[in-house]
């Protein structure tokens, strides 16, 4: 057991299939701050995309794996570290309204800020990124300057602010699918934006989002890359 | 309408317990703007500088004597419809040139006020906070003197004036029992429903100037 | 619908006016509700969102009150359960009096029941004069946004549809072409016989109405004519007078940014004895048209709190792609979004509630916090129990189970093709798969901790 207690890692089933970098970054950082990291290998997901595709009782389904994992071998007595503020606030905002009582659960950011209370990780990357505010970690969860903490200790690091970081990167899951022309829309408007600030990368505390834009990034061929918060954090 | 007033006296006639009227929640007098500043030199300062930021005007005079030239220099020969406020016949604007008042009937007035280059009244109240004047429709202020012309010039006592809405909503809580019309207002007219591009004037008065005394 | 929303978004004009015009009026009242200057602004919000809720929750007795002190100032309640009895009961009056000519401030409420389209139709002129719905009259064209009608019009369509309507000399600069409007107008005032507005605000303890406005065509239409009507749904109802010191202070701040309206009126019925001016006869028409269906709902009857400010609309990323032209009915943005559908129904509006992202900046900027992207989830959720045996339903049946059974969702993510073997899938839009998952990363990276430790 190492100096400062275990946490287990929810990394979410878009992490998990699409960025698994940005897991394992976090994981580094969690055990670089002297965190025993732990990977319940039977969890799947939170349910969200069925919540919010208005099927509540599919997403309940889900939601109940996530507790039964969380709760056995006295997983959810750790803190419950998550690499996406959309999920964190699907379980800690909407399970109640699956009529379920969750564990509590730390968005990476918020985690490292409140629990760790840590804003220097040791991390150094060189150049110009810009942050982008995911809808749910912002508005669900307040976060808003808490990332910007933290990259603002990042060694080499230069933060520049879009001019529109509050604005919804588009995806909005099965939105993008059944409205692409506005979904694609308004990832353009986005993209105009980040590409505007002349940053090397656009951050963002939900992989989704970060898929959302890279997908526009690449087609309209930027050479802006996309990183998740804790891919930052890991850089040394 | 009439099903409902028979079964309301059915009901009252069967003694049966009429709806307790509801109650809404307290005032939150706590959210009210705070009067700390309300010495009346604060309040008209306050006022101009609000109404101005809005393209108003406003002058403050010390004595009565000043209004009338000052009314007359701002007509410049043109025409004027004044109310039949008591405050602007003290001030004399009755009796200057080129502006009628004393206007009891609603087609004669609304005639006039059709023509005129400018509307002059009084104003209940003013507040400050918003750089607002406030009048209630009454045999002394007609409802078009401030609205049909192009030019609006309210000539009022410092005394009027108030630091907000909710001061003077502490004042009159229930204005209708004052009037049958109340209105607040805040500048010139304006619109800028083509392109976003503000212009002034649209339909109401383009110009307003507020006139302070004392 | 979906090939207009493609149009609307392949526009670049047409984007380019949404966007800048919503984004002034977007800036423009987060300054005004910004901490330096209204520091109350959450204290207020909930505050109004009180008052409404208790208002509305306590609707029957509060129209009761209000009707009642109504009749007591000299005016007449007319209750109407929908556009034909609104339209029958102008058109009655308009015929007792020999009335030809209507002037019209804005109102959403008679758009919504198309009262112009009504009375059109018996010869009866009513001539809108707000500047932007009056230019979209002549256009024939609805309104654009709740507070910026003609948003998507520009100075050169106006001085087209000017020459056109109107056979005047082509004018392009905007205030000539306004000062036009105010000359033309300033007849129809004149010579009207009725004043048509709508209200804001139905003030229960005076039996008064609210308007709020900055032209000043609210304040000629109730106040020039012999006779005027209010038309406003029965939602409107506040208790108190003195509650407009809370929703005074958010109404304009949260529609344009600015602390106060130019004109707010309180009327409460025809001219007293003694007063030189006003109307002989006050007439509140109060609509229903459906309201009382949300009211039944106690979940989303806090769409009936909306005091038409316009914020959602211009937070709304959507709004701002698709413009107000690509909603189904005469209230667009996220309000639009939650209302249509509980009024008129899924078959026409049951996409709506799903063409949206739940950025959730809507319910951030309303002044009376409506919740509505929680409310925008239980019309999902109501859609789809409206058919289960969808296509979509039975989809995310398999993907409950899948994720519900780990071994079954490990088994699959195996089995996934990636990389070059995905690229292969005639499926587009597919985010690529990561080479290996996660778990699969994880495993390895136990395995060589392990490892390294010694087994």
């Amino acid at each position: 057991m190492s100096g400062r207690g275990r946490v287990s890692l929810f990394v979410t089933c878009v992490v998990d299939q699409l960025f698994p970098s940005a897991g394992l970054a976090m994981a580094d950082v969690l055990e670089g701050l002297g965190y025993d990291v732990a990977f319940p290998p039977q969890q799947t997901c939170c349910g969200q995309p069925a919540f919010n595709s208005g099927y509540p009782n599919q997403a309940r389904e889900v939601a109940l794996q996530f507790l039964e994992v969380f709760r056995a071998a006295g997983h959810d007595a750790d803190h419950i570290v998550v690499p996406s503020g959309s999920c964190t606030a699907m379980i800690s905002h909407h399970f109640a309204d699956l009529n379920l009582n969750p564990p509590r659960v730390w968005e990476f950011s918020q985690f490292l800020l409140e629990v760790a209370r840590v804003e220097d990780v040791g991390a150094r990357f060189d150049g110009v990124v810009t942050f982008h505010d995911s809808c749910h970690a912002l508005r669900e969860l307040h976060i808003k300057q808490g990332p910007r903490r933290l990259l603002g200790k990042v060694r080499g690091l230069t933060l520049k602010e879009m001019s529109i970081p509050e604005e919804c990167c588009g995806f909005g899951g099965m939105f993008s699918v059944k409205f692409p022309e506005i979904s694609q829309g308004m990832t353009r408007t986005k993209i105009a934006s980040i590409v505007e600030t002349g940053a090397s990368a656009v951050v963002a505390l939900d992989a989704s989002c970060l898929m959302q834009l890279q997908g526009a990034l690449r087609r309209d061929g930027h050479s802006v890359r996309t990183m998740h918060l804790a891919e930052v954090l890991a850089s040394r | 309408m009439g099903r409902e007033s028979v079964l309301a006296r059915v009901r009252q006639a069967l003694g049966r317990r009429p709806e307790p009227a509801p109650v809404p929640p307290p005032l939150a007098t706590s959210l009210s703007t705070p009067k700390s500043d309300s010495a009346p030199q604060v309040l008209a300062e306050l006022f101009a500088k609000n109404l101005e930021s809005l393209a108003g005007k406003c002058v403050a005079v010390k004595e009565i004597s000043q209004v009338a030239p000052l009314v007359a220099s701002l007509l410049a020969g043109k025409t004027g419809v004044a109310s039949n406020a008591a405050f602007l016949g003290e001030c004399g604007i009755t009796g200057l040139p080129n502006v009628q008042s004393g206007f009891t009937d609603r087609e004669a007035l609304r005639a006039a006020c059709a023509t005129a280059d400018a509307g002059i009244t009084s104003a209940d109240y003013a507040l400050a906070d918003t750089g607002t004047l406030v009048m209630l429709s009454s045999q002394e202020e007609a409802r078009l003197i401030s609205l049909l012309p192009p030019s609006h010039i309210a000539v009022f006592p410092r005394a009027r004036l108030l630091s907000g809405l909710d001061e003077l909503l502490e004042k009159l809580p229930l204005p209708a029992d004052q009037s049958s019309a109340m209105v607040l207002i805040t500048g010139p007219s304006r619109t800028a429903d083509i392109e976003q591009i503000l212009v002034r004037g649209v339909h109401g008065p383009g110009e307003v100037q507020a006139i302070i005394v004392g | 619908m979906e090939t207009n929303i493609q149009q609307t978004v392949a526009d670049p004009k047409l984007q380019l006016a949404i966007y800048t015009a919503t984004g002034r009026l977007k800036d423009k009242r987060s300054e005004s509700v910004g901490p330096d200057a209204l520091p109350q602004y959450q204290e207020l919000r909930n505050r109004a969102n009180l008052l409404k809720r208790h208002a509305i929750e306590n609707l029957d007795l509060y129209l009761e009150q209000f009707a009642a002190n109504v009749e007591a100032h000299g005016g007449k309640v007319i209750f109407c359960d929908d556009g034909t009895q609104v339209a029958d009961f102008v058109l009655g009056l308009a015929k007792e009096r020999g009335a030809r000519l209507i002037v019209k401030s804005k109102s959403m409420t008679t758009e919504e029941i198309d009262l112009n389209e009504r009375l059109e139709h018996h010869q009866l002129e009513s001539v809108e004069t707000d500047l932007g719905e009056y230019i979209l009259q002549l256009a024939h064209e609805r309104p654009y946004h709740i507070v910026a009608p003609a948003l998507h019009k520009t100075r050169y369509d106006v001085a087209d549809i000017f020459t056109r309507r109107l056979g005047v000399e082509r004018e392009e600069a905007i205030e000539k072409q306004t000062m036009l409007a105010r000359r033309v107008l300033r007849e129809k005032f004149l010579s009207a016989d009725i004043g048509i507005t709508g209200a804001n605000f139905l003030v229960a303890d005076s039996g008064a109405v609210v308007v709020v406005e900055n032209e000043g065509n609210a304040r000629l239409s109730m106040s020039v004519p012999k006779i005027h009507i209010v038309i406003a749904g029965i939602e409107k109802v506040i208790p108190r007078a003195q509650d407009l010191a809370v929703f005074l202070k958010l109404l304009a701040r949260s529609a344009t940014g600015q602390p106060l309206s130019v004109y707010t009126s309180f009327v409460s019925g025809p001219r007293r004895p003694g007063e030189i001016d006003g109307p002989d006869e006050f007439y509140v028409v109060l609509l229903d048209n459906g309201r009382t269906k949300l009211l039944a709902d106690p979940e989303k009857r806090q769409s009936l709190f909306c005091i038409r400010c316009g914020a959602c609309l211009n937070a709304c990323p959507v709004y701002r792609k698709i413009g107000g032209h690509n909603y189904p009915w005469i209230y667009s943005g996220p309000i639009g979004a939650i209302i249509t559908p509980q009024f008129h129904g899924f078959s026409e509006a049951g996409w709506l509630p799903f063409a949206s992202s739940l950025c959730g900046a809507c319910g951030e900027v309303c002044p009376v916090k409506i919740e509505i992207p929680k409310v925008l989830l239980a019309l999902r959720r109501e859609v789809n129990a409206a058919k289960p045996k969808s296509w979509e339903y039975r989809a995310f049946q398999v993907w409950a189970w899948v994720m519900r059974h780990p071994r079954g969702y490990q088994f699959l993510s195996r089995l996934a093709p990636r990389g070059a073997m995905q690229s292969l899938l005639p499926v587009r839009n597919v985010p690529p798969l990561a080479p290996k998952s996660f778990r699969q990363l994880w495993a390895e990276r136990e395995k060589a901790k392990q490892a390294r430790h010694g087994a």
